[in-house]
């Protein structure tokens, strides 16, 4: 059972990444802390992507001529294409936390609800008029 | 000839360049003119393609003359030319009609920006719908999606829940589209490779393997969250209800059949019916959570006063019905998937795109709002029954065709209970029509309200072009079923 969590310690650390992020993100209430959950939760199938590619004593996939176990270079490029995904939606994502802070003048997802809320209990009354 | 060998790459190519060169043109009419052409364009080439597809062939493009599984792969069969005739047909339609809406709902500084969101967001929705590979997938599927938040977040203009919509979007759509690349990471671990023919062929020798079966569950997780399957809508309402008119058609017609369509591929083609495993997660999962989002979604949907909300609510009902037809993966209940995927597109773009025209003129879209207000704007409210009556699924519609095979798939199983609510939940649809039109045509107009005329022409047309496909293609439902019937040879006949 040990052997088992520490021949693959990177998968287990994939999984408690996985799980911590996720669960940042879900239960947060900061719009900003959430964002960060999610960074968490994709480095985390980063990590799983580079894990897989890794060969045991394997090296740099160049070319030397002498026979040599390579990594596989695939999952790294993949990963090199979801970090700049992952950047991306950081980058949109802040911008609209930014922006809700200007209109709303919070960040906490509590206090959004409750302006909805309002917003809406308003838009009743002015229609029922 | 040399188009024709390269449709299927120009199909997505065409919009990804246009994005950029959309940035820069100055004004407001040229880059809608330029996304107008751009969205002609590609309905040209997915109407080239689906006549070259519907005999049951399939047209395979290698991207760099790079053969797989070395290069991507973009493969062309029937279903995704279905699905990307749905995707660029809706945008053509859609954009004659954006001008004027867009105009009165979007800072007039902002359209060249606006434009280049919604191409990158059509290039996504196209590129994954086209291309055969897992990966690729993922790729467009979040180019679309972050055009897709971006377009949502423009309605802050009229509204603020706009912003917060969007940002729930954003972290559901994010974990969403995760997911479904740890599984694809997963399927790559133990088959090594992402083409999702090789996968196809590669997958069942290892049906049992637990890595597998993990993968499975994280592709239909992270695509339940794509496509809104109950329990995992909550972004939905909020998001169709406060983005601009124009991107609530669009998306509303084509973001979540895209998601469909992805699931489809992967339970039918990738993993396939040969799977053990698969068979109870549709039966003791995917179907009670189909059922579920038909009843509730269409209950919710009636206790709405926004009616952008009551029909958002009511596509996440739609969509149960979508994910029951795949759920009870019989000839007649996968007819009716691929049929609802092309018949909700229409009923819902045309419902929205009277929406937006009521929006246009009253400036907003609630129940008590557009009290009295259909004998004022007679067009559109007869195109908004037309696609009231489609979501009841009353004859003479395309919502009666696809709902038809649904309950035939049912009774085939022998499940006279299923039947029985899929004529509930069309029951319930009757109740949140029937509130609309009551306001609508046979409540008095508020005595405050200043009388308002009907939609402009360049928005009317290409609503009742919607609206009269929605009866078009119910009448004659000849063309649809044929396509219907060769995807449902390709899934149920052994792979395509």
């Amino acid at each position: 059972m040990l052997e088992a969590i520490t021949d693959h310690y990177n998968y287990w650390l994939v999984i408690f990444l996985l799980m911590a992020g996720l669960f940042v993100t879900m239960t947060s209430g900061n719009l900003v802390k959430k964002i960060v959950g999610l960074n968490v939760f994709q480095t985390a199938v980063f990590l799983f992507y580079i894990s897989v590619g890794k060969l045991e004593g394997g090296t740099a996939p160049i070319l030397t001529g002498e026979p040599e176990q390579f990594s596989n270079p695939l999952p790294h490029v993949l990963i090199l294409t979801a970090i700049v995904v992952g950047v991306a939606t950081t980058a949109l994502g802040l911008a609209l936390v930014v922006r809700i802070r200007e209109t709303y003048g919070s960040i906490e997802e509590a206090r959004l609800q409750e302006a909805d809320r309002q917003d809406e209990l308003r838009a009743a009354a002015e229609q029922g008029r | 000839m040399a188009f024709l060998d390269h449709v299927a790459i120009l199909q997505v190519a065409v919009p990804l360049l246009a994005a950029p060169l959309c940035v820069m043109l100055p004004g407001r009419h040229l880059p809608w003119a330029l996304t107008l052409s751009v969205s002609w364009f590609t309905l040209i080439c997915s109407v080239v393609l689906l006549s070259e597809v519907s005999a049951g062939g399939s047209i395979a493009y290698h991207l760099g003359n790079w053969p797989p599984p070395i290069g991507i792969e973009y493969r062309v069969d029937a279903i995704n030319a279905l699905v990307l005739l749905v995707v660029s047909g809706i945008s053509a339609i859609a954009l004659p009609y954006a001008r004027t809406s867009v105009e009165h709902e979007i800072e007039p500084d902002k359209h060249g920006l606006f434009y280049t969101a919604y191409l990158l967001c059509l290039t996504g929705l196209l590129g994954v719908t086209i291309t055969g590979d897992a990966f690729n997938i993922f790729v467009f599927l979040e180019i679309s999606s972050l055009s897709t938040y971006v377009l949502v977040a423009t309605g802050a203009r009229l509204d603020r829940r706009a912003l917060s919509a969007a940002y729930t979007y954003l972290v559901l759509g994010t974990v969403g589209a995760t997911f479904f690349v740890l599984g694809v990471g997963l399927l790559y671990m133990v088959t090594g490779t992402l083409n999702l023919a090789d996968l196809a062929e590669r997958l069942p020798p290892l049906a049992e393997s637990r890595v597998v079966q993990a993968a499975f569950a994280f592709v239909v997780a992270g695509m339940g969250l794509k496509l809104a399957l109950f329990p995992l809508h909550a972004w939905l309402p909020n998001a169709y209800a406060y983005a601009p008119s124009l991107v609530t058609v669009f998306l509303a017609a084509t973001a979540t059949k895209v998601s469909v369509y992805v699931l489809l591929r992967f339970v039918y083609t990738v993993f396939g019916h040969e799977f053990a495993f698969i068979e109870p997660v549709l039966a003791w999962l995917v179907l009670p959570l189909a059922v579920i989002a038909m009843l509730a979604g269409s209950v919710v949907a009636i206790h709405q006063d926004n009616l952008k909300r009551m029909f958002a609510w009511s596509s996440i009902a739609q969509i149960g019905y979508m994910m029951l037809g795949l759920a009870l993966a019989n000839a007649s209940g996968l007819t009716a998937t691929v049929l609802h995927l092309f018949n909700h597109a229409l009923m819902k773009g045309a419902l929205f795109m009277a929406l937006g025209g009521v929006m246009l003129r009253i400036g907003a879209v609630s129940l008590t709002s557009v009290r009295g207000l259909a004998r004022e704007m007679p067009w559109t409210f007869a195109a908004l029954v037309i696609g009231g009556l489609g979501l009841i699924g009353v004859p003479g519609t395309v919502g009666f065709v696809s709902k038809w095979y649904l309950i035939l798939a049912a009774i085939e199983k022998g499940w006279w209970l299923l039947a029985l609510l899929i004529a509930a939940a069309s029951l319930l649809a009757v109740i949140y029509v029937w509130k609309l039109v009551e306001a609508a045509y046979l409540q008095p107009a508020p005595q405050d309200r200043e009388r308002v005329r009907d939609m402009p022409p360049d928005m009317l047309i290409p609503l009742w072009v919607l609206a009269l496909a929605n009866i078009w293609f119910g009448v004659d439902a000849g063309l649809t079923t044929s396509v219907a019937g060769t995807v449902v040879h390709a899934f149920l006949g052994g792979g395509s």
